[in-house]
C-alpha cells in the first residue's frame, strides 16, 4: 500500500504569506505538494469556522499564516486574529481535537524559505499522525455505502 | 386476535435473544435517571422498567433526526443523481408506553394522508411495538385527557403490563405481535383471565379533548390569550423534538461545488425561520403566533383534517421545556375560557 | 408581602415601570417560571429562592415583552452582569431597564447602569470551587478521552437550539446556523453538525459570556455545554483580563488586542 499522503489546507493572507509562498515558487524551492492554499485578504478575516470546514471536508492538517505582528496590511488584522486563535486553540484542545494538526505561523513576503520549511514540517508531522478519520465528515463527502449505513440520529 | 398470556421477567432475556436471532434490532429505554432514551439494546438487563417517561420519544425509529434521501454530482455538464433507498431494518420497539404507541397513529396519518411517504412507511411496516403499560405517572402525564390511558392498547402489537416485580401480562394484539411472541412461544403461559387494571397508574383527566377541539377555532382570534401564555416561551425547538407526534421536517441540501446530498431533518414550528418567506415576510412573526400554531395544529387542525389528535399526553414537551411551558396546563386553561 | 414583592408593587403603583419580570411558581413545587407582573395586586406572585435560576435578562430583548413597556427585572448577579454586557453591546440603553437585585440582601431598585456597576463592585465573582473542579476534571483527561467524552455528549444533541434561545447574549436576529448561502453549519444533528454548532456557539460568546449557566439548564439532553463557555471565559480572564458585564465599556476581549498577547504557539 502506498504511504499515506496527508491533505493539508493552508489559509493564508494575501499580503504576506501568499506573497511569501509565491517567492518560494519563483525561487524554485521545492516543498511538499500536499498543501492546498486558500488566499484570504487578511488573517483577521480567517473565520475559525473555515478550519472546522476544512476538517469536515477531509483535511488532515491545517496551516494558518499571515503577516508578522506590526506588518499587517490593515494595521491590526493579525493582532485580532491572534487573540481569536489563542481562545480557539484552547477550545479545540478541550474538545479533544489534536493541536498537532493545526499550525499557526507568521510568514512574510520575504520568507520564501520559511514557507517551504513550514509546509514540509507540518506535512511530515501530519503524515506521522495518519489520516484524520476520527473527525466527522460532511455528509456529501461520504460515499453512498457509508450514507446508507449511517446510524441515523435518535 | 386479542389474546392474553403471562411472561416472567426472567424469561425476557431469552425472548430478546430469540428476537435478535430472528433478525430484529431491539430498541428499548436505557440510561440513568434523568437521561433515559430509546437506544438499541441486546439484553433486558439494560432496559429500564421503572421510569415514568424517556426524555426523547422513540419516534426516531420511524422518523430519524436526519435522513439522507438523494445524492447528486455534477460531472462536466451533466448532473448525476441517485436515490438513497430507505433503511428499514426489522425493529422491535420495546417498552414504549401506551402514549408512545398511540403516537404512531398520528405520525402515520401525517405521512400517508395524500401519498405514502417512501421513508416513513417501510420503517413503520417493519417496526413491532412491544408496549409497556404505566404503573406510575407524574404531574405532566395527561394521556387520559387525550383519549389514551396507562393501559391503552392502541398502537401496540404486544402490550406488557407489569403485574408484580416478577411477571407481565402480555396482550397479543396484532399479527406482528403474534410473530414476535411466536419466536419463543414456550416463554408464555396462560393468563387465566388475569386483569391488568389494578396494576395501572391513575392519571386524572385534565380536560375533554373534544370540547377543546370544538372550541379552538373560536379562540384563534383571541390574541391576548396566546400572547399571555407564550410570554415566557423562548422559541426553541425542544418541545417539538422530544414530541412523539411532531412530524415537521426541513429538506436540506448538504453540498459543495460538485457533490451534494439531500437530507431531511427535524424542524420545529417554534422557530421563527420555520415560516419565513423568501420575501422576508413572516406570516407567523411573533412567538405567540407560533405557540398558537403548535396548540391549534395538535388539537384542532389534525383532528379536523386527519381525524386524529396531534397529542398523546406523554408530557415530554413540558418536562423538557427550559421555561416550564406546560402544555397540559395551558390546554386545560384554554378549555376553561368562556367563548 | 416580602421586600421584593413590596418593591415591585411600589414600582407598578408609581408607574415607574409597566411590567416586573420575575420568578413565580412553576408546574412542580420545585420549579419556578418567569412571570410578568403588570398589576400591583399581582406582586405577591413574585418569589425568589435557590430554585430561581433562569437568566431573566433574556426577556428584556424579547419583542413581545418589550411591547409591554418599561420593565423591571428580578436580577440575580449573572442577570445584572448580563444587563451591563447588553449595554456594552448597545442592545439596551441607560435607564431603560430597572434591575431588582436579589440574593445579596436588600432589594434596592437599580435604575441606571452606574448603579448596577456600583452594586456589582461589592459582589463576589469568579467560578465556584465546584465549577472549577468540573472544568479541571475534563482538562485532566487525555486527548483521546476528551474527544470520546464530547463525542458521546454531543451525540445526544438534537439541535433544538434551546441553548441559543435561553442565552440572553445570543440576540442575533439571524444566527450563523441560519446563514444558508452557503450553509455554514451542517443542518443535520449529526456529529459534525453538533460539533460545529457547539464550537461556534462557544466562540461567538467568548469574552462576552457571563457564565450564568442558562444554556446548560435549558438543554433537554443535559449536555454540559456551559463547560465550553466556562473554559473560554476562564481563558479570556487569564489571558486578557476580560471580565464581561462588570462595567459598560465599549470593548470586549475579541474586539480588541494587545501587542503583547502571547504567541509562543505561532511560529
Amino acid at each position: 500500500m502506498a504511504e499515506f499522503e496527508p491533505k493539508v489546507v493552508a489559509f493564508v493572507c494575501n499580503w504576506c504569506t501568499y506573497a511569501g509562498a509565491d517567492l518560494t515558487g519563483t525561487s524554485r524551492m521545492k516543498y511538499a505538494t500536499n498543501v492546498r492554499m486558500i488566499r484570504l485578504p487578511c488573517t483577521g478575516r480567517i473565520d475559525f469556522m473555515l478550519l472546522l470546514q476544512a476538517f469536515g471536508h477531509g483535511a488532515d492538517g491545517i496551516i494558518v499564516s499571515g503577516c508578522h505582528p506590526g506588518d499587517c496590511h490593515y494595521s491590526a488584522g493579525n493582532f485580532h486574529a491572534r487573540r481569536r486563535w489563542m481562545l480557539f486553540r484552547e477550545l479545540l484542545d478541550f474538545a479533544g481535537i489534536d493541536l498537532r494538526r493545526v499550525h499557526f505561523s507568521w510568514v512574510s513576503a520575504a520568507e520564501g524559505a520559511k514557507w517551504a520549511e513550514l509546509v514540509n514540517d507540518v506535512v511530515n508531522q501530519v503524515r506521522a499522525l495518519g489520516p484524520y478519520d476520527e473527525f466527522p465528515k460532511r455528509l456529501n463527502r461520504q460515499s453512498l455505502e457509508q450514507l446508507c449505513s449511517v446510524e441515523v440520529g435518535r | 386476535m386479542n389474546e392474553s398470556k403471562i411472561i416472567l421477567k426472567k424469561s425476557l432475556g431469552e425472548w430478546f435473544n430469540m428476537m435478535t436471532a430472528g433478525g430484529y434490532r431491539v430498541v428499548g429505554p436505557v440510561g440513568q435517571d434523568g437521561q433515559i432514551d430509546f437506544e438499541p439494546v441486546t439484553s433486558p438487563d439494560a432496559v429500564r422498567f421503572d421510569h415514568v417517561q424517556t426524555n426523547n420519544s422513540g419516534k426516531w425509529v420511524m422518523f430519524p433526526r436526519y435522513e439522507a434521501m438523494m445524492r447528486f454530482r455534477l460531472s462536466g455538464k451533466e448532473v448525476q443523481a441517485g436515490e438513497i433507498p430507505p433503511q428499514a431494518p426489522p425493529t422491535v420497539l420495546f417498552g414504549a408506553h401506551p402514549c408512545d404507541a398511540a403516537s404512531l397513529a398520528t405520525l402515520n396519518a401525517v405521512f400517508t394522508w395524500d401519498s405514502s411517504d417512501a421513508y416513513f412507511e417501510p420503517k413503520l411496516a417493519n417496526t413491532t411495538i412491544i408496549g409497556l403499560s404505566c404503573t406510575k405517572g407524574d404531574s405532566y402525564c395527561f394521556c387520559t385527557s387525550v383519549g389514551g390511558g396507562p393501559g391503552d392498547t392502541r398502537g401496540s402489537d404486544v402490550l406488557l403490563t407489569p403485574l408484580d416485580g416478577e411477571k407481565f401480562l402480555a396482550e397479543i394484539l396484532t399479527e406482528k405481535g403474534k410473530s414476535v411472541v411466536g419466536l419463543a412461544p414456550q416463554l408464555f403461559s396462560a393468563a387465566d383471565g388475569t386483569s391488568k387494571e389494578a396494576a395501572l397508574a391513575k392519571i386524572p383527566a385534565r380536560f375533554n379533548h373534544r370540547d377543546v377541539t370544538a372550541k379552538l377555532p373560536s379562540l384563534f382570534p383571541k390574541e391576548d390569550v396566546w400572547k399571555e401564555q407564550s410570554l415566557r416561551c423562548l422559541g426553541c425547538g425542544a418541545c417539538a423534538y422530544v414530541c412523539p407526534t411532531c412530524s415537521c421536517f426541513d429538506i436540506q441540501d448538504e453540498r459543495d461545488r460538485y457533490t451534494g446530498v439531500r437530507i431531511r431533518c427535524w424542524d420545529s414550528c417554534g422557530f421563527g425561520l420555520f415560516t419565513l418567506h423568501a420575501s422576508n415576510h413572516n406570516p407567523r412573526h411573533k412567538q405567540s403566533e407560533r405557540w398558537r400554531q403548535r396548540v391549534m395544529h395538535k388539537f384542532s387542525y389534525q383532528p379536523e383534517r386527519l381525524n386524529v389528535l396531534g397529542c398523546v399526553g406523554c408530557g415530554r414537551c413540558s418536562r423538557s421545556c427550559p421555561v416550564d411551558m406546560n402544555l397540559g396546563e395551558h390546554v386545560a386553561a384554554l378549555a376553561e375560557i368562556k367563548v | 408581602m416580602n421586600e421584593l414583592q413590596q418593591t415591585a408593587k411600589d414600582l407598578l403603583e408609581k408607574n415607574a415601570v409597566a411590567v416586573v419580570i420575575g420568578y413565580g411558581m412553576g408546574s412542580e413545587p420545585s420549579l419556578r417560571r418567569a412571570v410578568f407582573v403588570r398589576k400591583p395586586d399581582q406582586a405577591p406572585q413574585l418569589i425568589f429562592d435557590e430554585s430561581c435560576r433562569q437568566n431573566l435578562a433574556f426577556y428584556v430583548l424579547k419583542p413581545e415583552v418589550k411591547a409591554l413597556g418599561k420593565a423591571a427585572v428580578v436580577a440575580r448577579t449573572p442577570t445584572l452582569r448580563t444587563l451591563l454586557q447588553l449595554a456594552t453591546e448597545n442592545q439596551i440603553t441607560d435607564e431603560s431597564v430597572v434591575a431588582l437585585p436579589v440574593g445579596n440582601g436588600s432589594v434596592q431598585p437599580l435604575t441606571n447602569f452606574a448603579a448596577i456597576e456600583q452594586y456589582l463592585a461589592n459582589v463576589p465573582r469568579g467560578f465556584t470551587a465546584q465549577e472549577q473542579q468540573e472544568l479541571a476534571a475534563i482538562k485532566s483527561k487525555t486527548l483521546a478521552d476528551r474527544w470520546a467524552f464530547w463525542k458521546s455528549e454531543l451525540s445526544r444533541c438534537i439541535k433544538c437550539y434551546a441553548c441559543r434561545a435561553a442565552c440572553p447574549m445570543c440576540y442575533c436576529s439571524k444566527c450563523i446556523v441560519e446563514v444558508n448561502q452557503p450553509q455554514w453549519v451542517p443542518v443535520p444533528s449529526d456529529m459534525l453538525g453538533n460539533l460545529e454548532w457547539n464550537v461556534i456557539r462557544a466562540m461567538h460568546l467568548a469574552g462576552r459570556c457571563i457564565s450564568c449557566g442558562s444554556c446548560a439548564d435549558a438543554c433537554p439532553a443535559h449536555i454540559r455545554i456551559d463547560l465550553l463557555n466556562q473554559l473560554l471565559a476562564t481563558e479570556a480572564m487569564q489571558q486578557f483580563g476580560a471580565e464581561p458585564g462588570l462595567s459598560v465599556r465599549k470593548d470586549y476581549a475579541l474586539a480588541t488586542f494587545k501587542p503583547t498577547d502571547k504567541e509562543e504557539f505561532i511560529r
